[in-house]
């Protein structure tokens, strides 16, 4: 095991490098910053003076060398627009797309899997027809849609909760987070909702399938005869099959999660990263978008690296091989 | 101790009622081996199922008596039924492969097949399996019960099955062909060690095969099931050496047994009718060499410990 994070880790290390050299080229061959950075009556003066301390006299390899260099020592270089360090610009809107992005996660398991179960444990039944009907609904009308939809209801008709910004937040364990407050949760709910409702649907399928793939088996017969009963032949012997699927899938599925979080942050005026994402772009403001695709690499790393180990953990018979 | 009557246990599928137990009277009781013996679909399993109350749906039991040590199963509540599976009757399947949780370790099995009929300490519960894991004669169990079911051989999986029947000492085990699956050497193995724990411990044991060979080593008792009804039953020997039933005959001498190499095979003409086109009366009528126009009528049980169901049986000294 210690052998495979180890050479996990190395693979994680060889995969930035190639992310950085592919991100550095496409980014940097594109597009001139000056352009936007610059006023139209520029003198040539003012422009070879802004070139220079931005370092784009400097031949590609040079700069990426240098890029290297500098992010080695955590430095992404200087965000054009912010005058801030690449990476703090973006670690300072990571936490709230990451909170989003992760409560969106739970909500989709606490509400998938038992949705997933009812379905999944009474086949043929009104039960089942509703739960599916809703997970199709889930998938198919556009998350945008949807995200309207949460606000006409819960903040227009009912003014239950509201529809934009992030409340109050506050810190725990270090972590500056809006589950800290009652008005920073008022303010998740919706826009984690928005984000979560597809996966939802995704988890009640992939729970309904693994059960009914599941409960025809031998293993879950022979539970029964050997006199267990029927909710621990459910939470252990079925649910330890089928979370070996879902862990796998919303693995793979977090980082849509992340790419969707533009659509939801754009909608509830989320303050996160995916926002902050299409306003660099449109900008050409080169090292935050570079810092954040590097770092959302090394989340993507993480996250695989966790879901292998986590599958480990599940799946004795992969356990052995590694 | 199981008394089984007139059991009827059947289908209702779209496509008509398959009678799979169609009125099976048997009984077993303490120490006693009883083989049941017939070919693919005749109800075997379904007859299993029935006596634990896990035949699923359509399935259901349409009649007859199922007399545990004098409770009859049949009208038992779920709960009930719960109790008693796995702690006074316990089934072994057939696939090794299938039956054990490939997720869940052998301990995690075992132990919560003690926990699930006996308030105990997990220590205790683990005592006990590792316990039981040796009496099926698995080395080194302590250590062994840590394994996950891919880690172990067909053999010693199904060992394993036969460990967690023995748990809590069952009043009745119903293997249904537990050593299909094995090779021969690891059958015999097993065939010899459960009939020595049967008769140390006192347990009935309903032994499900098609091979009347295994069943003739194995057996006290032998049952011949044919189309959802035991056709023949008694004493092994006496119904190896003297099988009243043609289909009994048919099978006796297309059995390979060890005592009479060399001999040509006879196989029953003809293959088991589809469950939902058995012919009317006699259901082996259309494979019959003896049958009669009173075949078309259902035939009755004979009385006495070596019974049958035929209007013309056999009378013959030995194998023909
Ligand atoms: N779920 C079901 N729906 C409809 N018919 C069924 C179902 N399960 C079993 N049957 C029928 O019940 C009959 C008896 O099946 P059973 O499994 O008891 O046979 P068996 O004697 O154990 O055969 P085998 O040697 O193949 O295990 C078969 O004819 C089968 O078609
Ligand atoms: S009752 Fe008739 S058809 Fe049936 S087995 Fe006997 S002789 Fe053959
Ligand atoms: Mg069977």
């Amino acid at each position: 095991m210690t052998a495979f994070i180890i050479r996990r880790l190395l693979q994680a290390v060889m995969v930035l490098l190639v992310t950085s050299v592919i991100v550095f080229v496409g980014v940097y061959a594109i597009g001139d910053p000056l352009e936007i950075l610059l006023p139209a009556d520029a003198t040539p003066a003012e422009r070879a003076q802004v070139t220079r301390t931005l370092g784009l006299d400097q031949p590609l390899p040079v700069q990426y060398f240098g890029f290297l260099m500098r992010a080695l020592q955590g430095d992404l270089g200087t965000s054009f627009v912010y005058n801030q360090p690449a990476v703090q610009v973006i670690l300072q809107r990571l936490p709230a797309t990451l909170e989003l992005a992760f409560c969106a996660l739970l909500l989709a398991l606490m509400i998938g899997i038992p949705l997933g179960l009812l379905a999944g444990l009474r086949p043929g039944t009104r039960t089942e027809e509703t739960v599916m009907t809703g997970s199709i609904l889930g998938f198919s009308l556009p998350n945008f849609w949807q995200g309207m939809m949460l606000i006409m209801i819960f903040a227009v008709m009912l003014g239950w909760l509201p529809s934009t910004g992030r409340g109050r937040t506050g810190t725990v364990l270090g972590i500056e987070t809006s589950l800290a407050t009652m008005d920073g949760i008022r303010h998740l709910i919706l826009p984690a909702l928005n984000l979560a409702l597809a996966k939802i649907a995704l988890v009640i399928r992939l729970t309904r399938t693994g059960v009914q793939e599941t409960m025809p088996l031998d293993f879950i017969k022979f539970a029964r005869a050997r006199g267990l009963s029927g909710r621990r032949i459910v939470s252990v012997h079925v649910m330890k099959n089928i979370m070996i699927p879902i862990i796998t899938v919303l693995g793979i599925e977090f980082g849509s999660l992340i790419a969707f979080a533009v659509v939801t942050e754009t909608i509830f005026a989320w303050p996160g990263i995916g926002k902050l994402i299409i306003d660099s772009i449109n900008i050409l403001d080169r090292p935050v978008v570079v810092a954040y695709i590097l770092v959302i690499v090394a989340m993507f790393i993480t996250i695989n690296l966790i879901v292998d180990i986590l599958y480990s953990v599940l799946d004795p018979r992969i356990r052995g091989k590694r | 101790m199981l008394d089984l009557r007139e059991l009827q246990t059947h289908f209702f599928t779209p496509a008509g009622v398959v009678k799979a137990v169609d009125g099976v009277s048997l009984t077993v009781n303490r120490g006693e081996i009883v083989g049941l013996v017939g070919e693919s679909g005749s109800g075997k399993s379904i007859t299993g199922f029935s006596i634990i109350g896990l035949v699923d749906p359509p399935g259901r039991n349409v009649g007859g008596q199922i007399l545990f040590n004098g409770e009859d199963l049949l009208g038992a509540p779920e709960r009930r039924l719960r109790q008693l599976r796995g702690n006074r009757i316990a089934m072994i399947f057939q696939d090794p492969m299938m039956t054990l949780n490939p997720v869940l370790s052998i301990r995690t099995h075992m132990v919560e097949t003690v926990l699930a009929h006996e308030k105990v300490g997990r220590a205790e519960a683990l005592r006990r399996s590792v316990e039981a894991l040796e009496m099926v004669g698995i080395p080194d169990a302590a250590r062994r019960i840590e394994s996950y079911p891919h880690e172990f051989s067909g053999g010693m999986r199904q060992r394993v099955a036969i460990a967690i029947a023995l748990l809590h000492r069952p009043d009745l085990i119903i293997a249904d062909e537990p050593t299909t699956a094995l090779d021969v050497t690891i059958q015999a193995q097993i065939l010899a060690q459960v009939q020595k724990l049967c008769r140390e411990l006192g347990m009935g044991l309903i032994w499900i095969s098609h091979d009347l060979g295994v069943v003739a080593g194995l057996a006290d008792r032998v049952a011949v099931m044919y189309a959802g009804k035991i056709v023949e039953q008694g004493p092994v020997d006496e119904v190896l050496d003297h099988p009243r039933h043609p289909y009994t005959q048919g099978l006796v001498n297309s059995a390979p047994l060890a005592n009479e190499r060399g001999k040509p095979l006879r196989q029953i003409r003809g293959a088991a009718p589809p469950p939902l086109q058995r012919p009317q009366g006699c259901a082996f009528r259309t494979r019959c060499d003896h049958a009669t126009d009173r075949c078309l009528q259902e035939p009755p049980e004979s009385e006495g410990v070596h019974r049958w169901r035929c209007f013309h049986p056999r009378n013959m000294e030995g194998r023909a």
